[in-house]
């Protein structure tokens, strides 16, 4: 029993979801070896040798593979993969591009978002907005899954695996890349954050999310935002926490002017700590917030950032 | 150009879902039922494009039994030209389903396919890609923007870091994310038109394709519960409890 996963990078190091994946893999048993597919990877793929628990890893180092298009990845990985038992890849964008592309060249299915490993053939996944669990079993030759990082801890980084060069170059020549509007911050990404203080509507617009820039600095925090805030433009779409955007499970969530529908809660119930601040009682996120203050939030921000 | 839609039949996103007590999935009895929200924006995408002058002709296609009927009705009122429900009883996986609609795309040979880029029942998110797959069709997924000039589809997708713009070879598949459009509301006469738009019924054993599922559900069960806390009554008590009580900062 082998596993391929496919690591998450951005050609020069690798994301905090492959350590995820990597212990998801664990999980199931097996030889691991890490496929880092991009270009000029090399420093990404050194990285990937450190993860603990990793017995080789795969580069595939071309042009074709820099933006990990999902028609040239999806045949790359689904002809390396056909000698494996399992391919595993985080739930990225980019996993999530890909993966059902290689699960339909193999002709077997996908099992999204894994949660937990009950044995190499059986999982755990959510499904509606992750109000029901369900487990599921493979009868499939090759499994192909893909993993919820937020329920998983990162591997270690005291390997030393080899590095082999794939030297397949697949380039369907049916799309490219045009251009990239990555947000830059000194802050963590939201998958990787220890602390996520997340606005909603009630932050009435963009600018107030300024107001929680400063406690996020004192807490390292990264910013959220509720799928409300996003749809009326007060920040960008990556800063989505929910069912359809990021699923995280931070030590500590910071829920502010969020009511709590089922699709944000769905992103965020798994934090260790729930803090939610609504001027309004009734508020759904009070019933799963481990803490809760009742009160304007334009009063306690600036007040929680003095305090901390 | 000819625009395929595919439209799914879910639980009303408002609707409260509920375990059945001895595990076998979600009760469905008696729940309102809607068209999911990913394909009501790729239904009105689909129509926006032909308003536009860019497409000719809007073909919906849902895939279940016969209720399903429903939510073709309602893309129809929302302005699509004709539907096609395959029919089963079946609870098919994405791969049958992307082989289904494979088969749809073969005969019907449409310029772009738009679909919504999940079901918020099963939650999978696979299906668009695998059907890019079988079809050897170019995707764009979690699409915000859909650009289509030159003979190519130009797509922003919203992606993990911000956003992505790729561009793609026609025939394309899109699926489509939140941000893509607001899809409008139908008007009464509109769903009164809908009724008569041709609605072709094939059944989905006719298609040539095992329907049998490699993945088996062995239960379906409540996630663990979460309870509410207490309440504080200042910021001063909650940092101190942080500090002190949940030691997390």
């Amino acid at each position: 029993m082998t596993i391929l996963l496919i690591a998450e990078h951005d050609n020069s190091a690798v994301k905090a979801d492959t350590l995820k994946a990597v212990n998801a893999a664990t999980a199931i048993g097996g030889d691991i070896h890490v496929l880092v597919a991009g270009a000029n990877c090399s420093a990404a793929a050194d990285e990937a040798a450190k993860i603990s628990g990793v017995a080789k890893v795969l580069v595939a180092d071309n042009e074709a593979y820099e933006h990990q298009l999902a028609e040239n990845m999806g045949l790359l990985v689904s002809d390396l993969g056909k000698d494996y038992s399992h391919i595993v890849s985080p739930a990225t964008t980019t996993g999530k591009n890909f993966m059902p592309r290689v699960a339909a060249l193999l002709d077997v299915a996908q099992i999204s978002d894994i949660i937990a490993v009950h044995s190499e053939d059986s999982f755990d996944r959510p499904i509606y907005a992750g109000n029901a669990i369900a487990t599921v079993k493979s009868s499939d030759a090759i499994k192909v899954l893909t993993v919820r990082v937020a329920a998983f801890s990162e591997a270690g980084t005291d390997g030393s695996a080899e590095v082999v060069a794939v030297d397949a170059v697949h380039d369907a020549g049916i799309s490219s890349f045009v251009s990239a509007e990555l947000t830059k911050s000194e802050r963590p990404e939201l998958g990787a954050a220890r602390v996520i203080i997340s606005g909603g509507r009630g932050m009435q617009n963009g600018e107030n999310f300024k107001l929680l820039e400063g406690i996020a600095d004192k807490l390292g925090a990264a910013i959220g935002a509720s799928r409300a805030a996003v749809d009326a433009g007060f920040v960008p779409n990556d800063m989505q926490v929910g069912q359809t955007g990021k699923i995280v499970a931070p030590e500590l969530y910071i829920a502010v002017g969020i009511s709590g529908a089922i699709q944000h809660l769905a992103g965020m119930k798994d934090s260790k700590v729930i803090v939610a601040i609504n001027k309004d009682p009734e508020a759904p996120i009070f019933q799963i917030a481990d803490y809760g203050l009742v009160a304007d939030l334009f009063d306690v921000l600036p007040e929680l950032e003095a305090a901390l | 150009m000819k625009v395929l839609v595919t439209v799914k039949r879910v639980i009303d996103y408002n609707v409260k879902v509920r375990v059945k007590a001895d595990n076998t999935g979600v009760d469905l009895a008696n729940t309102k039922m809607s068209i999911n929200p990913f394909c009501e924006i790729a239904v009105e995408e689909a129509v926006r494009l032909k308003e536009k002058g860019v497409a000719t002709e809007v073909v919906v296609v849902s895939i279940g039994a016969k209720a399903c009927q429903e939510q073709i009705r309602t893309a129809l009122a929302l302005g699509a030209d004709r539907g096609i429900q395959i029919d089963t009883e079946l609870n098919l996986d994405s791969l049958q389903v992307a082989k289904l609609l494979a088969k749809v795309v073969e005969e019907e040979q449409p310029g772009l396919v738009i679909m919504g880029k999940q079901a918020i029942d099963s939650d999978n998110n696979q299906t668009g890609q695998m059907l890019g797959a079988l079809t050897n069709m170019p995707q764009g997924t979690f699409a915000s923007e859909l650009v289509i000039e030159n003979g190519k589809a130009k797509v922003t997708r919203e992606i993990d870091g911000g956003l992505q713009t790729v561009e793609l070879s026609m025939p394309a598949i899109v699926t489509t994310d939140l941000r893509l459009n607001e899809p409008r509301y139908a008007k009464l006469p509109n769903i009164m038109k809908a009724k008569r738009k041709p609605l072709v019924v094939k059944a989905a054993a006719d298609f040539g394709i095992n329907l049998t599922s490699s993945v088996e559900v062995l239960k379906v069960a409540e996630p663990a519960k979460r309870d509410g806390g207490e309440m504080v009554d200042s910021v001063e008590a909650l940092v101190a409890k942080l500090k002190d009580e949940a030691k997390v900062i």
